[in-house]
């Protein structure tokens, strides 16, 4: 998969309360390179994992089939954290109400 | 009840993906997942259609538990065996429903979903056609299930243990923060209630820790094992999960699932609530 939409990673946001939800949503890829373009491979069975300022579990979602995933959480600092077979990646976002994080996380 | 007795391992299910006194059941909170693909042989339940009255907020009849296992050629004397997503969330809330029933041999993939993926096990797309059978279950055991009047008299005096993550536990969220934010009227939690989120009876990979660690847990968050325990959650499901490792895995009895949870408790009229951590 490589795409140059203006959306890059997670799915689409129509009909999602962007007002009154902090969104943190994104995609995961295998393979391709972090060039600023997704591309890839999506991995449909990674299980995402949101994790709080200290590091608490919050929340874990299994990918879609176009290895994408979202997390409805609150304004702060959060980890995402990637495990698939073979592969675990962590990602630190500050999330934010009203603009969506949108992550390409290469696995 | 006991490790040995209600969890299997991946390499167990391995062993008896052909035994035909097994009958494998996932049970996700994503019922697409089972789709995408399941465990060879595997039928599945859907938490929302299969599991929930429809009608009235409780959990099906007796006659419905019947006519669904009956459907699904699983027998009185099969060995049914849970898997499923989110940690085995709706695969534990599925285990307290057999036993609510009366199911005596009923078993949990230590792990669920999530370590057989993440191991890279086969997963497959055939829906295995079953005989019917007629199962017939039990009256309700309600000693491991908790009404609302039980909880709010158990304030003060019983173990509560709320077991959603912290920023719902202190009213920052109304909901896990993978779900639209909704639930109870209010946010925040029943007085006096331990938060033990239940993902810290399990490890990065879905599998549970050791009973030495999940003792440890509970009594370090001030939970007393002399006394009786009430396990919530937002819808009861995650509760199930915690209620599954109070009473099977530690084998402590009078432990109970409250499974109208925070959406029922956090819309009552005049009950006591607290925020904060």
């Amino acid at each position: 998969m490589r795409t140059c939409g203006a959306t890059p990673g997670g799915a689409d946001l129509a009909g999602v309360d962007l007002v009154n939800q902090t969104v943190i949503q994104g995609a995961v890829l295998r393979g391709g390179v972090s060039d600023g373009v997704p591309n890839g491979s999506p991995v449909d069975n990674a299980y995402v994992r949101l994790l709080d300022l200290n590091g608490e579990f919050t929340a874990e979602v299994p990918t879609n089939l176009e290895g994408q995933f979202r997390f409805f959480a609150a304004p702060g600092l959060w980890t995402v954290v990637v495990l698939a077979h073979g592969a675990r990646e962590e990602v630190k976002v500050q999330a934010i109400k009203g603009t969506p994080v949108d992550l390409i996380i290469h696995i | 009840m006991s490790r040995a007795t209600s969890l299997v391992s991946t390499d167990w299910v391995l062993d008896n993906l052909t035994n035909k006194s097994v009958v494998f059941v996932e049970v996700d909170e994503d019922t697409t997942l089972y789709e995408k693909g399941h465990i060879e042989g595997a039928i599945t339940f859907h938490w929302r259609e299969d599991l929930q009255d429809g009608l009235i907020r409780d959990l099906i009849s007796k006659e419905k538990f019947e006519a669904l296992l009956s459907k699904s050629g699983i027998s009185n004397d099969s060995t049914v065996v849970l898997y499923g997503g989110n940690n085995n969330w709706f695969a534990t809330y599925a285990f307290w429903y057999f036993k609510i029933y009366g199911h005596q041999d009923v078993r949990l993939i230590d792990g669920g979903r999530k370590l057989w993926e993440l191991k890279g096990l086969p997963l497959v797309s055939e829906v295995p056609a079953r005989t019917a059978s007629r199962y017939v279950a039990k009256e309700r055991d309600n000693s491991i299930r908790a009404f609302r009047d039980q909880v709010i008299a158990s304030i003060g005096i019983k173990n509560i243990v709320d077991v959603r993550s912290p920023a719902e536990f202190s009213g920052e969220l109304a909901a896990p923060a993978h779900l639209p934010q909704e639930g109870g009227q209010i946010k925040g939690h029943i007085p006096g209630a331990k938060n033990i989120p239940w993902s810290k009876a399990a490890n990065e990979d879905g599998t549970f820790r050791s009973n030495e660690e999940l003792s440890d847990l509970y009594k370090a968050a001030g939970v007393d094992f002399a006394k009786e325990t009430i396990a919530y959650c937002r819808i009861g499901e995650r509760s199930a999960f915690s209620w599954f490792v109070l009473h099977e895995l530690l084998d402590l009895q009078n432990v109970t699932n409250y499974d109208g949870s925070w959406t029922e408790y956090g819309s009552l009229v005049g009950v006591p609530v607290a925020v904060g951590a």
